[in-house]
């Protein structure tokens, strides 16, 4: 077994966010990190939204981002600390849209080690210096610079190590032009590892810690050292030099302090939420925090003033500022945005309204507050929350993470199955249905009178910035409707309106251009009409126009060509041409602004072929060459496509043809010669494929209309073809108007749609239905299709509790206006308290059909849908709970296993009966009409008894708790917690459950899926993914034993007595939370599709030749040396994490082949005796196939 | 190679690369060392913490302070010194 990884949706959660002017202009940007990969976005502050503009995979983990700029510069670079031992100094290239590596200096081992800097990033914020640390002891200052030619230089890192010292945060402190100063928050931890009586520990304390940087002599000194609170968590540097007082702001637990050197130190307390069910004794800490904006731990944001006069401070306030969600990054753009990363869920862009000055929330003030001697506070104030009253939402980034459980499905009969995904934690936690497409937002939709043929869009001079009318032909008329405040019939056009028209056009400066059967109508500004008509007993079947240029083809397969003169006439060429079949389309080269003449002319035969013409003066419609076809072509579209590596202009051009039995080829057209080379070839569908040329994000791109409309469009140096989340259209054209820049109308039946595609490089567009606590697992019903939800959150009051609770406090609840959970969250109760929840879902609606609370402070872990060999009519779910369970130390007053039967079609349930288990059932499994359940690291068979379960058959000798279970006939995979997988099999003669085999290795399984009847796949904690399988002899012997005497064996080096063989090993850079094999395309090959936590899809697909695995690997190894990831990480350790990689092969880093050089791509293609194009042919049919 | 040649080097690794076992490495330091290699991965591992942060239902800045405040002393105050 041989698999070739690819993602085919990077995880999106955030961990690092900063902001700066990276492309050198002075629109601020962002650069957000989603652990190992760096993207780029670009705020439009016009409209709000955020865009995507550059995404690369660094096959690392970055752990610290910063930004700086060196002094009178105009562009920030960026400074990356990553698991690699290396700084990392990248640049933003807007030109070529890549990151590129200014620097690399090696300082240490690889891995997110305890002494290794990386950790933590600190720049001076007049960018002269940069401190990266580790989260203990090393810490090393490198001083940036420029040379004569006004590069960034680096100097030699300068230690400023302390050890035994633990570093909880590192910020850069302004101090003007002043030598630079970074500001640690430090614990030393020598005097607490000698003293036994633990009085040395209590007295430690937490100091905040000035490192100078010495710039005349070249090294760092320990500047000055202050105890601050033990329970300070973060630091924020205060402006200095000429823009304030310089200092740091502490944070701690419950309140924040100024310090500087030599400056008083004011102490403001945190205000906390008014809230009845508020556990006191809880403290508060902030998360992140920019000047002058801190958040909480809650999602509250504070605004804090500094109040100084020349280098004094002499007050801070704090103030309640808006409620948003908890953030991981927060960043505040000059124009008046506030980007804020979330820790979970999708990401919000706000726009500021008020800057909440002139509120009735209380601000408090440093003044009022005297700290006690030791330095800490201990008063409480607070603040009412309220809806958002200052900040607007303007957009929003999607973020799966966290992703728990994942399927595929194809519930609602679609063409391609659907991923449910449960997402998010807490009341915004939601059911994802994502389906293969892209996102497509509808603008208008409006019925015509009849069913249209086709429908196109025109400007009326060629200086419009927007289109004017939209003309739409049935099959005996047109109809002309202009455009401006709404859309409406016009009449006085010109328009021949009696016939179907075949094409529209634009003309020369200020003409338009109608083309029906019987001719062509040339309508100058001035409604002057000139009529060309076609020759007696023929007529116009097809069409080509560009603004300059007319090709049309008449029945019986000959061209006729015409041209716009200077007096702006249509003058017809002398020369025809007769194509050997009937000509079924046309296309002609797009014309480049500035130009008056292009080249090329397609045309498509019923012959099956496709040939292309000469437009030159030299050679009218002479041809050039020509393609065969495997059927009859139904539509041609050219287009040119920016070549964004070789930076500059260059463009290529590319033919894409639509067949009439459902396949796409795309193939480069060369410019100078008009050959065709380089097709690639994709069926879209049932039906014909009919092509539209569109301008989508900034580019060319072309939509293909099959059974479903599809996008062929150039993203991040990539052409893409994905399907729209849309119906079946008929006909599109362009549309462009004030409002909408880059639309579509298109027709399906009777009606004209407008819409408009935003969300590129979205693989998948989400449908999402809400949720209340965090999903844990969920199982479907196959006899009814609906879904079975298990939610539980921890430290949450269930709604029983919560209303007992407020009762007991004297409150009504009616009395307290409730705050939207989705927005504040459930009130925090305290650990040991759980909230959990069953519910059903109609798939096809999306709707809750039934919800039921767990009561007694159970929560639910685990569930299945089984039906029992004693009631086989009925379908039962099982749920596993545990009541009264704690994290640290582990612990439960009881398991249960719940039993419901559904009623109601399948869309409710009703409880059967509850089984008290000594542990918490973490795994459950339908088993031949019996209930197989992992109870802690106990495997039992119960079966349906009329109070209770009766357990049947039990097995003790699994190492620590049962997580995962699978089953074929009589074999059982297991997963455990701890120890990798486990195959049982249940010997009904005996009824023993025996365990015969067992991994080499240990492994903390996250989620596993069986692959077939010996082979396993399963992902673990760390982010690795491995496939197990039983050796195939043994496999057979074990299922000829009938008796169990081989299977039980002799124990193997303390385990069972045969052990599984490794197949396969990959780090994927994220935790796993759902494996499963599928096939994602009709009649494609089967594979196996993985989500992570942090909200990523991909797959793993098996190679099915040897050449191709040789091939692949080759490559990789090639784009390892002459592609280095760019975080300064080794590419195959990393792939390695944990065990080195076995029987993988990366796609992601194949596909970065793309994004090489004209030079290094033919220079791989010569060691792969291959041309540049094979290769990426290659590359992209891997993807094909998966999706 | 000689042995006082090869203390010296082992004391350079020592001082170099905190947690570096000895002869006499007791079986506290053992324990302190590998919980606080263990907590200095875990903070490392943004999507360990963020597992960690969805268990607990706390936010991962919490936890992440959890852990680096347990690093202090992470196995509880040294045993008594038999002499």
């Amino acid at each position: 077994m041989f698999l070739y990884n690819l993602t085919l949706q990077a995880p999106n959660a955030i961990n690092q966010a900063i902001l700066g002017n990276f492309s050198g202009t002075r629109q601020q940007e962002l650069i957000v990190s989603h652990v190992s990969r760096i993207e780029l976005l670009r705020p439009d502050t016009t409209t709000g939204k955020v865009h995507s503009i550059l995404s690369h995979d660094v096959f690392g983990v970055i752990r610290s981002l910063a930004a700086f700029r060196l002094t009178g510069a105009s562009k920030d670079y960026i400074v990356i600390g990553s698991d690699s031992g290396r700084i990392v100094i990248l640049e933003y290239n807007p030109v070529k849209n890549v990151f590129e590596k200014v620097h690399q200096e090696t300082f240490g081992k690889s891995g997110c080690r305890r002494i290794v800097p990386g950790q933590y990033l600190a720049v001076d914020p007049k960018g002269r210096a940069v401190m990266i640390g580790s989260v203990e002891k090393q810490k090393l200052v490198y001083i940036l610079n420029r040379d004569i030619a006004a590069r960034l230089t680096i100097g030699s890192p300068l230690e400023a190590h302390k050890s035994h010292t633990i570093v909880q945060y590192c910020t850069g402190v302004d101090v003007g032009f002043e030598n630079p100063i970074f500001a640690c928050l430090e614990v030393d931890y020598t005097e607490a590892d000698q003293d036994p009586t633990g009085e040395a520990y209590r007295e430690t304390e937490k100091m905040l810690t000035y490192y100078e940087l010495d710039l005349g002599l070249n090294h760092v000194v320990r500047k000055w050292s202050d105890a601050v609170d033990r329970r300070s968590n973060m630091l924020v540097a205060v402006p200095g030099g000429t823009d304030g007082p310089s200092g740091v702001l502490v944070c701690s637990e419950n309140y924040i302090t100024y310090k500087h050197i030599g400056a008083a130190t004011l102490t403001v307390p945190i205000p906390r939420r008014k809230d009845p069910l508020e556990n006191k004794k809880r403290g508060l800490l902030i998360v992140s925090g920019v000047v002058h904006k801190m958040k909480s731990e809650e999602g509250d944001l504070y605004k804090v003033t500094i109040d100084y006069t020349g280098d004094t401070v002499n007050e801070i306030k704090i103030k309640y500022f808006d409620t948003v969600s908890v953030a991981a990054g927060l960043c505040i753009l000059k124009s008046g945005f506030l980007f804020v990363a979330s820790e979970f869920g999708n990401h919000q862009f706000y726009q500021f309204g008020k800057l909440g000055d002139d509120d009735d929330t209380p601000e408090y003030s440093s003044n009022d507050f005297i700290p006690k001697d030791d330095g800490t506070l201990d008063v409480t104030v607070y603040f009412k929350p309220r809806p958002l009253e200052n900040l607007l939402l303007v957009d929003e980034l999607a973020s799966m993470s966290p992703l728990t459980d994942a399927k595929v499905l194809n519930l609602t009969d679609e063409d391609t199955p659907q991923i449910y995904a449960l997402c998010g934690r807490g009341p915004r936690s939601t059911m994802r249905i994502l389906r293969h497409g892209l996102e497509v937002t509808e603008m208008a939709v409006s019925p015509l009178p009849a069913n249209p043929t086709a429908v196109w869009t025109t400007r009326l001079t060629a200086d419009d910035l927007y289109d004017q009318y939209i003309i739409v032909s049935f099959s005996n008329a047109t109809l002309v409707l202009s455009i401006g405040e709404t859309v409406e019939e016009v009449t006085d056009t010109g328009f021949l309106a009696t016939t179907p028209t075949i094409a529209v056009q634009q003309l020369g400066q200020d003409a338009l251009l109608q083309i029906y059967p019987q001719g062509i109508r040339h309508i100058r500004a001035n409604r002057q009409v000139t009529e060309w008509r076609a020759p007696g007993g023929r007529q116009i079947v097809r069409a080509a126009t560009n603004s300059q240029q007319v090709v049309i083809a008449l029945t019986g397969g000959e061209l006729v060509y015409f041209e716009v003169d200077e007096s702006g006439n249509l003058s017809e060429s002398n020369v025809r041409r007769e194509m050997s079949g009937n000509v079924t389309c046309l296309s002609i080269q797009p014309l480049p602004v500035g130009r008056r003449r292009v080249r090329f002319l397609a045309v498509g035969c019923d012959d099956n072929t496709v040939r292309i013409l000469s437009l030159d003066t030299s050679n009218i419609l002479e041809p050039l060459s020509m393609q065969a076809l495997s059927a009859i072509p139904e539509s041609l579209v050219m287009i040119d496509m920016p070549d964004q590596i070789t930076a500059g202009s260059l463009t290529t051009l590319y033919l894409n043809i639509g067949l009439q039995n459902g396949v796409l080829l795309r193939t480069v057209l060369e410019q100078n010669t008009g050959q065709l080379s380089d097709t690639r070839t994709r069926f879209l569908g049932a039906r014909s494929v009919k092509l539209f040329e569109l301008n989508m994000a900034g580019n060319p791109a072309v939509l293909a209309l099959s059974s479903r409309p599809w996008l062929s469009y150039q993203m991040q140096s990539r052409i893409h073809l994905n399907p729209l989340s849309y119906e079946a259209l008929e006909f599109a054209a362009s549309f462009t108007s004030e409002q909408c820049l880059e639309g579509v109308v298109a027709i399906a039946g009777n009606a004209l749609k407008i819409f408009t595609i935003e969300k590129f490089g979205q693989v998948f567009n989400e449908t999402p239905i809400p949720l209340s606590y965090t999903p844990r697992r969920f199982v479907v019903n196959p006899v009814h299709k609906s879904i079975a939800i298990i939610e539980s959150d921890h430290q949450t009051y269930s709604t029983l509790e919560k209303k007992k609770k407020l009762k007991e406090l004297g409150f009504e609840a009616e009395e307290e206006e409730e705050l939207d959970p989705v927005v504040f969250g459930h009130s925090r109760s305290t650990p040991g308290k759980w909230a959990s929840l069953i519910r059903v879902i109609n798939p096809v609606t999306g709707e809750t059909t039934f919800t039921l609370e767990l009561e007694q402070n159970e929560a639910a872990f685990s569930v299945a849908i089984l039906n029992f060999a004693v009631e086989a009519g009925d379908m039962f779910l099982a749920v596993g709970t545990a009541a009264d369970m704690t994290l640290a130390p582990k612990s439960l007053s009881s398991g249960f296993i719940h039993i419901y039967k559904f009623i109601n079609d399948g869309m409710a349930l009703e409880l059967v009966h509850k089984t008290p288990v000594d542990e918490v059932p973490h795994a459950l499994l339908h088993f031949q009409g019996r209930l197989l359940a992992g109870v802690g690291k106990t495997l039992r068979i119960y079966d349906l008894g009329k109070r209770k379960l009766l357990r049947k058959c039990e097995n003790r000798s699994l190492p620590n708790c049962i997580v995962t279970l699978h089953n074929q006939g009589g074999r059982i995979v297991i997963g455990d917690v701890q120890e990798s997988v486990h195959y049982a099999s249940y010997v009904a003669a005996d009824n023993k459950l025996v365990v015969f085999a067992d991994d080499k290795a240990p492994r903390w399984i996250s989620c596993s899926a069986m692959i077939d009847y010996d082979t396993v796949a399963a992902g673990d904690k760390f982010g690795n993914f491995f496939v197990n399988r039983l050796p195939q002899k043994l496999s057979q012997e074990i299922d000829e034993d009938e008796a169990g005497s081989k299977s039980v064996g002799k124990g193997y080096l303390h385990g069972a007595a045969h052990k599984l063989d490794l197949m396969a090993h990959y780090h994927v850079g994220d935790i796993l939370t759902s494996l499963t094999k599928t096939s994602f395309v009709a009649g494609g090959r089967e594979m196996i599709l993985y989500t992570s936590f942090m909200g990523g899809v991909g797959i793993f697909i098996p190679f099915q030749t040897k050449e191709d695995i040789d091939f692949f690997q080759t490559l990789e190894m090639h784009m390892r040396n002459e592609m280095p990831p760019l975080a300064g990480r080794d590419h195959l350790s990393y792939r390695g994490y944990h065990v080195p990689v076995k029987g993988t092969v990366d796609g992601d880093m194949c596909e970065q082949y793309n994004l090489l050089s004209g030079d290094k791509k033919r220079q791989i293609a010569e060691e792969l005796d291959r041309t540049p194009a094979e290769i990426q042919k290659k590359i992209e049919d891997m993807r094909i196939r998966a999706i | 190679m000689d042995r006082a040649n090869l203390n010296s080097q082992l004391e350079h690794l020592q001082s170099k690369y905190v947690g570096t076992g000895h002869a006499d490495t007791s079986k506290y330091e053992w324990g302190v060392n590998q919980a606080r290699d263990t907590y200095a991965s875990y903070v490392g591992h943004y999507p360990m913490m963020s597992y960690f942060a969805l268990a607990e239902n706390e936010s991962i800045a919490r936890v992440k302070f959890n852990i680096t405040e347990k690093m202090v002393q992470p196995c509880g105050p040294p045993p008594e010194r038999r002499d």
